[in-house]
Order: C-alpha cells, then structure tokens, then sequence
C-alpha cells in the first residue's frame, strides 16, 4: 500500500468532520426533544433548551400519565399491531410458501398477480370507499386486512423458502405429512430467522401507521397513539385533558407534544438496537431476490 | 389438453409421468402438466393460497376496479361502482377546477425537488461512509442515521414542528446572528424546504444501505489497476466507484419517479395546514379533502385516477428509456 497522499489525508479529515455533523443532525432533534419533555415551560419559551433539561420536572409526565385516553389508545396501538402482525404473518406466510415452490402450475401468474400490485394501486377513494361499504369503519379490520400482505415482505420471504433444502421437505412428504404439516412442522422450524425478521417488519409498520385509523375510525376512544399525537401536533383535540389545572395547561402547551413523542417511540427506541440489523438484511434480500 | 385423463383410482397415482411422455415425444418445451392433474396433486399448495388471493382481489384488484365511480355519479351508500355514467364529465370539472392545477404544480414542484435532493444524498453519504477506515466507527454512523428511518411519520412531523417553533432550536440558532425568530411552519414559502429537509433527514441513512451493498461487491483490482494507471482518488471514484454502483443507481432511479406524483401524502397532511396551502397542497391530498372531507367521491376519485396513470406512465417510460441507454431495467 502506497502511503496516502497529502490530499487524502486532508479528505479523511473532512470526512470525518461531515459523518460527525451527520450524525449530530441526526441525533440532536432527538436530544432536544427528550430534554424539552422534562424541562419547565418557561425556559422552553425563552429557547434555552438544548441538550439538557433546564427546570427538571416530570409534571407533564404526571398529566399525559393521568390522560386516560392517552392510555386507552396506547392499548389500542397494541392491539392494532398484535392484531394486524398475526393477520398479515398467516397471509404472508401461506402465500409465500406456494410461491416458493417452483414446480407448481400457474406459479407465474399467482406471482404477478402481486407484483402488478407494486405498480398500479386503486388509489385512496376506491379503497375507501370499499372499506366503508364493507362495514370495516371502526374495527380493527379496517387496518389489518386492508394491509393484509406488504409485496416486498412476500418477496423477501419467498427468497428465503426457496432457499431450504427441497429434500428435508420430500422426505417429510414420504413418511406421510401432508402439505400443511410440512408448511408447519418442517419449514416454519427452519425459518425462525425470516418468521422474526417479517414479525418485525410488519410490527413496526403497523405500530408506526396512523393514516388507516384516521381514515376509517370515527370515535377518539379507538383511535392509536399515533393519531392521539396527530391531533396533539395539529392542534385539534384538547379534550382529552380538561381536568388539568390552570397552572398545569400553560405546562401543557409547550412540552406535552415532546412527552407524548418521546413515549410513542420509546418502544421503538428501546428494541431498534437489537433488530436494526435485520432490517437491513431484509433489505438486501429482497434487493437481491426482488 | 386432457382429453384421455381420466383421474386415476387412488392407489395407482404414478404412472402420469410415463403416459404422458409418448405424447410428447420431439416436443422440445419441457414437460407440461395438465391443470386437472396440477390440482390433484397441489391441491393443499393451492388452497393456501385462496385467503391471500381473496385478499389480492378484494383490497387490490376491486380498488382499481372502482376507479370506474371516476365516470359514474356515485351516492354515499350506493353501489361501489357508482349508479349511473357520467362520462368525462368529473374529468372535464378537474380540469376546469384552478385549484387542481395549482395542486398539479406544488406536486410537480415537490416531487422533482425530493427527486434532485433525495436521490444523491444517498450515493453522496455512501462514498463517503465507504472511505471510512475503521469499521466501529462507520457501524457507529450507519446505525445512527438509520433511526429516524424506524419513526413513525408522525413522530417525524411532531420532531419537524418542535424543531421549527418560534422557540426552537433552529430560531434559536437564528438569535444568535440577531435575526428574528421565524414562523416556519406557517409560512408557504417555507414549505418546500421543510418538506424536503425534513424527507432528507428521515431517508438519507436508510438510502444508504443497499449502494452499500453494491459498493462491496466492486472487485478491488480495478481500482490496482486504475492507480497504476495513474488514477488518483477522484479518478478513481470516476471511472471505478460510480460505474460500479451504476445498475443501484438506475433501479432506484426508477424506482424514484415511479413514486413521483405520489409525493410523501402523509407528511404533507402531517405537514401543512391553510395558511401554507398555497404550496404544500399537492394531488393525494387535494383528494383526500375533496372526497373524504367533502364527499365528492366520483369527483375524487377521477383526480385520483389521473394522478395514478401518469405514476404508471412515468414509470414505465423511465423503465424503457433506462432499459435503451444503460440496459437496465426493473422488468
């Protein structure tokens, strides 16, 4: 290796010096946010607030803590994403499954039956329109099967069955399993690495989503966090805490936003270091395969 | 073609193979099966796919179909389809409609600012990631940029506003050169950077991974050979790097304008509000107001309908153009 020259030693400092400032852009929003939720009102106001807490109190924790609804539509994110993953992993899963094997007739045709999907959708009136005539408006419903099966997660999923050895499945055939007991006692054992990493997928995309349950859900009390905080952001609801003091409202106005962020990403935050890599492993499989 | 099938008696199952072949004899295709054999033998495969299929059909395939309430009056309650044609007629009150070209133009406007910002971001903050010598440390950078890419959109909004507040940290920054705080998200000239700024911030690390990825897969003596040739770092980005991500390059290029007229609609809902109309109301959400807010679905749903033909269009004609000039293509 010949010794880096003089320009490119220049260039790895100001590479250095740019991947540092990309990375303070990246986590300095959120820095500022958790210390905007613990700080006072006034010192957010005058605009001190920057890395660290200024006026450290947890009053506004206390009031989005005793907002029932803030609870009751936390619960509903989790029952939309329970709810919705198993719903979207079963329809996945079996439609990835007879995609994979490669024998089947009609094969092609099933295939691009999905893939068409990718590139030409029926637009948001129709699928209202069709969500509402069904009678899904206030269900759970509306949000999983609408979103039942994300074409990329198949795609990325069927890579990965088509990769198991096709022997351990015609031997499983042999001694007298049918489809159905090979799909679930031989290859979703094998699959445990592609069943979390789609598990993962969906959840965080329905834990994320807010559209579908501002769309289709009428009542505040079925709404998910996600649109608690929507309607916080835009100004829309102040409802949900008319109990709060005097005193305590002028707290609100200015953090309660931050608060209600930082606890809607907090599960995200919390599990991001373990499944970001699958993730982007995900990614490139269904680069590959796609 | 199964005219002499006749379903075997359970019991004798294999000899199809052999009867089948004499058929076949000089036939060069490989070997076909009929369907009734086909759903015989896979029909437990087949029937797993009759839920997912439904699915396909019903939140797919019916949606498109009822694009046809675009040219049929349609009443709330009524049929999806709509209860009588109209023709063209909602065709002709968009077109007529100034708003919609004013619409038109902010998504124009939008879409090709994210497409000339967005796109090389990536590529930019992947070569430069790439020149990274010591391996925590570029885990350290791709893992902090990938975050904001897990957050909800609205999380994104909620960040962005907090950001952008008259008491904020950016018009905090602004105190500090004596200039006046500014009321970001309330100013229509503003929009446009907030939107893309915002979309950077939330897509750059994320963009980076699969250039990443083709990145490693460029062969190390090319760039031997380009230094003996007297290539310097720069040359060699030129003439190695850049064409060796170049299929990457293209299909997300693609990929890019095929999603052009379908600018960020969430965030834009997220995002705007009437004072920044002016410029940040685009097509989806100019739908979204016209049919779901004010009930006009069959006037909704032509917009709607003519946003998704020039998406189709864009993409395919960005599909063929990259397919003559640089043969790749995502089809």
């Amino acid at each position: 290796m010949v010794k880096p020259s003089r320009s490119y030693r220049v260039f790895q400092g100001v590479n250095g010096v740019v991947l540092t400032l990309v990375v303070i852009v990246t986590l300095y929003p959120f820095a500022n946010i958790i210390a905007r939720s613990f700080s006072a009102e006034r010192h957010i106001r005058a605009g001190e607030v920057t890395l660290w807490p200024k006026g450290f109190n947890l009053t506004t924790y206390e009031i989005v803590f005793e907002d029932s609804m803030f609870w009751r539509n936390y619960g509903n994110t989790v029952l939309y994403t329970v709810v919705a993953t198993v719903v979207a992993m079963v329809l996945t899963t079996c439609y990835a499954y007879v995609l994979s094997k490669k024998h089947l007739k009609g094969r092609g045709v099933l295939v691009g039956v999905a893939v068409f999907t990718m590139f030409f959708t029926g637009g948001l009136i129709p699928n209202y329109v069709l969500v509402t005539s069904l009678g899904l408006k206030n269900s759970v419903w509306a949000i999983a099967l609408p979103n039942a099966i994300s074409v990329f997660n198949l795609l990325v999923m069927k890579a990965f069955f088509e990769n198991l050895p096709t022997e351990l499945e015609e031997a499983a055939q042999i001694d007298g399993l049918s489809t159905y007991g090979v799909l679930l006692r031989i290859v979703l054992p094998l699959s445990k690495a592609v069943v979390a990493t789609m598990v993962l997928f969906y959840s965080v995309s329905f834990w994320n989503s807010w559209f579908s349950a501002f769309l289709y859900m009428d009542k505040s009390e079925l709404m998910p966090v996600t649109v608690y905080l929507r309607n916080l952001i835009s100004g829309a609801t102040t409802g949900g805490n008319a109990g709060a003091a005097d005193a305590q409202l002028s707290q609100v106005g200015a953090n309660i936003q931050a608060v209600t962020i930082v606890l809607t990403s907090l599960p995200i935050l919390c599990v991001y270091p373990f499944v970001q890599r699958y993730f982007v492993s995900g990614v490139m499989l269904g680069a590959v395969k796609g | 073609m199964s005219t002499s099938t006749t379903p075997a008696p359970p019991g004798t199952e294999d000899p199809p193979p052999a009867r089948a072949a004499p058929r076949r004899r000089g036939n060069r295709t490989p070997a076909r099966t009929g369907w009734r054999r086909a759903l015989r033998r896979d029909w437990q495969l087949y029937s797993l796919a009759i839920l997912p299929l439904l699915f396909f059909l019903v939140f797919r395939y019916l949606p498109m179909l009822g694009n046809v309430i675009a040219f049929r009056r349609f009443e709330p309650g009524g049929s999806i389809f709509g209860e009588e044609w109209v023709g063209l007629r909602y065709v002709q009150m968009f077109l007529s409609d100034p708003t919609f070209w004013q619409v038109f133009r902010n998504t124009l406007w939008i879409g090709g600012l994210t497409l000339l910002f967005c796109f090389p971001v990536p590529i930019v903050l992947a070569l430069l990631l790439n020149e990274v010598r010591r391996r925590s440390l570029k885990r350290f950078v791709q893992s902090v940029s990938y975050l904001p890419h897990f957050l909800s959109i609205v999380i994104v909004a909620g960040i962005t506003m907090q950001m952008l507040a008259s008491d904020g940290p950016v018009n905090h920054v602004l105190g500090w050169f004596g200039h006046e705080p500014i009321r970001f998200i309330q100013e229509p000239e503003w929009f446009r950077t907030i939107y893309v700024g915002s979309e950077i911030w939330q897509t750059a690390g994320w963009g980076t991974i699969l250039y990443l990825a083709a990145l490693t897969t460029i062969d190390e003596d090319l760039y031997e050979a380009a230094r003996i040739d007297g290539a310097n770092r720069w040359q060699q980005i030129w003439h190695v790097t850049l064409p060796g991500i170049r299929p990457t390059m293209v299909t997300l290029l693609i990929l890019n304008i095929g999603t052009f007229m379908a600018v960020g609609f969430e965030k834009v809902l997220l995002l705007y509000n009437p004072l920044t109309y002016p410029t940040a109301d685009v097509i989806s959400t100019y739908v979204y107001r016209a049919g779901v807010e004010s009930n006009s679905f069959s006037y909704a749903a032509a917009i709607g309908l003519f946003e998704a033909i020039i998406g189709l269009v864009l993409i395919t004609s960005a599909n063929q153009l990259s397919r003559r000039t640089v043969g790749t293509s995502l089809w």
